[in-house]
């Protein structure tokens, strides 16, 4: 110990003795050392992962660094989704640390998960020592190679003296044009060995330079055909989450100039507030009636920050077919991949929009307002078919009346709630159901719908913003193959509410068996399942359980007023389908409703092909 | 291959170069893309064309719809080691070159026959034995195709192929 009381190789202490400076002014690091440093220097404060053999020297420059909490996970995959959790929620990247070989191969679930979400993540691997690589020695695996295709970019750093500038690196790809996650794979002797350590701001890369500045010449485009609309329709993606909060503002203005309905991807929600009465719901294969129809039926779409997912688009060869789509992403191979658009539009959210703004404001731009308000009175009447009620029970706790109770019970929190979901009916509930004031309020796993993502998302969400509420939506099914973070929640103090929508199956599964296969439940009911208050209590958490409408509303009051992680195994109808629906290979004008299910759903064979 | 993709009215032949940068892994993030996102890769070529800045060149012949060649060419851009992504195909002319290494075995009138058309097509003969030749032969792929195609009934029992390089005409660089 220094005098400081830091112990050696903490970061306090490496910064005041061990940063001696070389000849070109740099100072002298271990590899171990200038990962500490690189991370404070890019203003890391939590970091989520799993010590093993390979990351130890790093493990040890940790020990006594100050400014930098690290999260001790249960598994490699809980520290990736929790890292995700909490970039989603902070705008921040997610930083993780886990060894090679098996710590590495855990974390390719989160990596892939994190690819598909655009969610910027920084995942450091051990690896066995340069010499040993290619040998088959313990705990090696090709890490590089494995992550190639679920990350942005990765590395092998087998010299010390690229570390540093690799580091940085990682950090500017992660975080700048569409988001994603890297990996930097350190073998255990680089991270021993000492080198100079450069300083973020001396890093400019060769190749990289993501365009993020709009072609004006598409934004007076985008708002001529605007202008010219009669049948608008806002379609905006997780992009404008991405982007960061001032696109949610300023997404909001142009729905308000233009006074044209919106709509939104999963992703996206929580960009435009569900209390507005222009907002019209979620769109795609479990969306609301009105944003489907508005979908199929508008003449000019304007896609913001959203990529045309087939959840989104249905039968392709049906989709939109009588619109101009504009289309706004940071990701140029995002235009024309599923959908032929009109107008693209390539640049950061932020900067398009403030330039959308401009134009429509200085040429003093006008929408067709006796066509707007012909189109608002049809999606009115849209808007009367409820396609979002469903039948509630007096006996049965319905998932949707449990979700509406979750909501109603924690609204007057406003902003200061967070909702993480796992994969499944309930995750497609809540996107339907909980109303979304504000950006990055909404972690789920969108485009690889991972099972098992909620839980450990709560954890990161709950370490970023220590007094908020945070609640995971979530499946008996899904909160299984992650439950073990429950233990990193108590180790932390991180008072995660647990929301279990017990079904006991795995209900989309169960949902699409009933409805394509006949009813054979193969294999997607559970017939042993855990006592999960008993669990709680074996984590040293809360546990609680509702069966009755009746006692639902003082359990969840009961959830929210404790301190402690709370597993809530709140036991619904089994039987109940998540509806609308857009069956497989339909049009967006094709759905199904609650109360249409007595009929019979037709899919068609090609339908059933897919997904 | 190309004979099967060609039968398609809208599947077109594209030569797509990439300069990257020479690090590790880069051919690797290259051929992943084709093969992860089902991408047709007809031929391809990869060597470093610019020692002191470490850069290589990878000339790829693929095929697909317009569509697809566009989400080619973006697919590419997007890699991080990537400088720079040219369509020789749908810019201005290029020229388009592969070399091939053909061994023809036989005796008497074959033989004899064999080195009468590797004459007409311009090749080298780069080794010789009593019962053997090797050619070496430079041109557009198909003018090769048409050389093994004839080599065929003469004795033909081995063919070595680069791959296409290709480079702009005029004073323009890629």
């Amino acid at each position: 110990m220094d005098k400081d009381g830091n112990a050696p190789g903490s970061g306090a202490a490496l910064e005041k003795y061990s940063g001696l400076p070389t000849r070109d002014g740099a100072i002298e690091l271990s590899g171990a050392e200038m990962v500490i440093r690189a991370l404070k220097d890019q203003g890391v404060k939590h970091i989520f992962g799993y010590p093993g053999g390979a990351v130890l020297p790093i493990y040890d420059a940790l020990f006594a660094a100050e400014g930098i909490t690290h999260v001790l996970v249960r598994h490699e995959q809980g520290a990736v989704h929790a890292a995700e959790g909490y970039a989603r929620s902070t705008g921040k990247p997610g930083v993780v640390l886990v060894t090679s070989g098996p710590g590495a191969t855990n974390a390719v679930t989160g990596l892939t998960d994190a690819l598909m979400d655009s969610i910027p993540l920084i995942v450091l691997t051990g690896q066995v020592a340069t010499h040993l690589i290619g040998t088959d020695a313990f705990q090696e695996a090709d890490t590089v190679g494995i992550t190639r295709a679920c990350t942005k970019h990765n590395w092998l750093v087998k010299d010390v003296n690229d570390l540093s500038r690799t580091l940085h690196e990682a950090f500017q790809i992660a975080t700048t044009g569409r988001p994603g996650p890297v990996v930097v794979d350190i073998p255990k002797d680089v991270q021993f060995k000492k080198g100079p350590y450069v300083m973020p701001d001396a890093i400019r890369h060769r190749t990289y330079k993501p365009k993020t500045d709009p072609d004006l010449g598409t934004i007076v485009k985008a708002i001529d055909l605007m202008a010219n609309a009669k049948r608008p329709l806002f379609y905006t993606g997780g992009g404008i989450i991405n982007s960061g909060p001032e696109a949610s503002r300023l997404l909001r203005e142009l729905v308000k100039v233009t006074g044209f309905p919106i709509t939104s991807t999963l992703m996206g929600l929580g960009a435009f507030p569900a209390s507005d009465p222009q907002w019209l719901g979620l769109v795609g294969m479990h969306g609301t009636y009105e944003s489907n129809h508005a979908m199929h039926d508008c003449d000019v779409m304007i896609a913001l920050g959203s990529r045309f997912d087939d959840r989104v688009t249905g039968n392709i060869a049906k989709f939109s077919p009588d619109s101009k789509k504009i289309h706004l992403d940071i990701d140029a191979a995002q235009i024309n991949k599923n959908v032929h658009v009109d107008v693209p539009i390539v640049a950061d959210a932020t900067k398009a929009l403030k330039e959308m703004l401009h134009f429509w404001k200085t040429q003093k731009r006008k929408v067709d307002a006796a066509a707007l308000k012909e189109w608002w009175k049809q999606i009115d009447h849209w808007r009367e078919r409820k396609s979002l009620d469903f039948r509630n029970s007096q006996s049965l706790i319905k998932p949707q009346y449990a979700i509406d109770r979750l909501y109603e019970l924690t609204k007057h929190r406003g902003n200061d709630v967070y909702i993480t979901t796992e994969v499944g009916q309930h995750q497609m509930w809540a996107a339907q159901r909980f109303r979304f004031e504000a950006p990055n309020r909404w972690m789920t796993s969108g485009g690889l719908g991972t099972m098992g993502y909620g839980l450990p998302a709560a954890v990161g969400v709950q370490m970023a913003h220590p007094g908020a509420l945070v609640i995971d939506i979530a499946g008996e099914a899904s909160v299984q193959m992650t439950m073990q973070e429950m233990s990193t929640a108590v180790q932390y103090d991180l008072p995660i509410k647990i929301f279990i929508l017990n079904n006991e199956y795995m209900g989309m599964v169960r949902q699409w068996q009933q409805l394509l296969h006949g009813g054979r439940y193969s294999h997607s009911y559970s017939e042993a399942l855990p006592d999960f208050v008993k669990l709680a209590e074996a984590y040293g958490c809360l546990g609680l359980r509702a069966s009755n409408p009746n006692e639902l509303d003082a359990m969840i009051l009961e959830m929210i007023n404790s301190p402690k992680p709370v597993l809530f195994d709140c036991r619904v109808d089994p039987k109940e389908n998540c509806y609308p629906m857009i069956p497989s290979g339909a049009a967006h004008n094709e759905m199904i409703l609650c109360d249409a299910e007595e009929e019979g759903t037709k899919v068609s064979d090609e339908g059933k092909m897919l997904v | 291959m190309s004979s099967a993709a060609t039968k398609l009215p809208n599947i077109e032949r594209h030569t797509i170069a990439v300069l990257v940068d020479n690090e590790a892994g880069v051919l690797a993030r290259v051929v992943g893309l084709f093969s992860g996102r089902g991408y047709n890769i007809e031929s391809l070529t990869v060597a470093e064309v610019d020692h002191v800045a470490r850069t290589s060149r990878v000339t790829i012949v693929t095929s697909g719809t317009p569509a697809v060649i566009e989400q080619i060419e973006a697919q590419l851009r997007r890699l991080v080691a990537v400088h720079r992504v040219h369509n020789w195909t749908t810019s201005a002319p290029g020229i388009e070159r592969e070399m091939a290494l053909v061994k023809v075995t036989g005796t008497g009138e074959k033989r004899v026959e064999a080195m009468r058309m590797g004459e007409i097509f311009r090749c080298h003969i780069v080794d010789t034995t009593h019962t053997s030749f090797v050619f070496e032969i430079t041109g557009a792929p198909s003018k090769i195709d048409q050389f093994v195609d004839l080599m065929r009934p003469l004795g033909l029992v081995d063919v070595s192929r680069t791959g296409v390089a290709a480079i702009a005409r005029g004073p323009e660089a890629m």
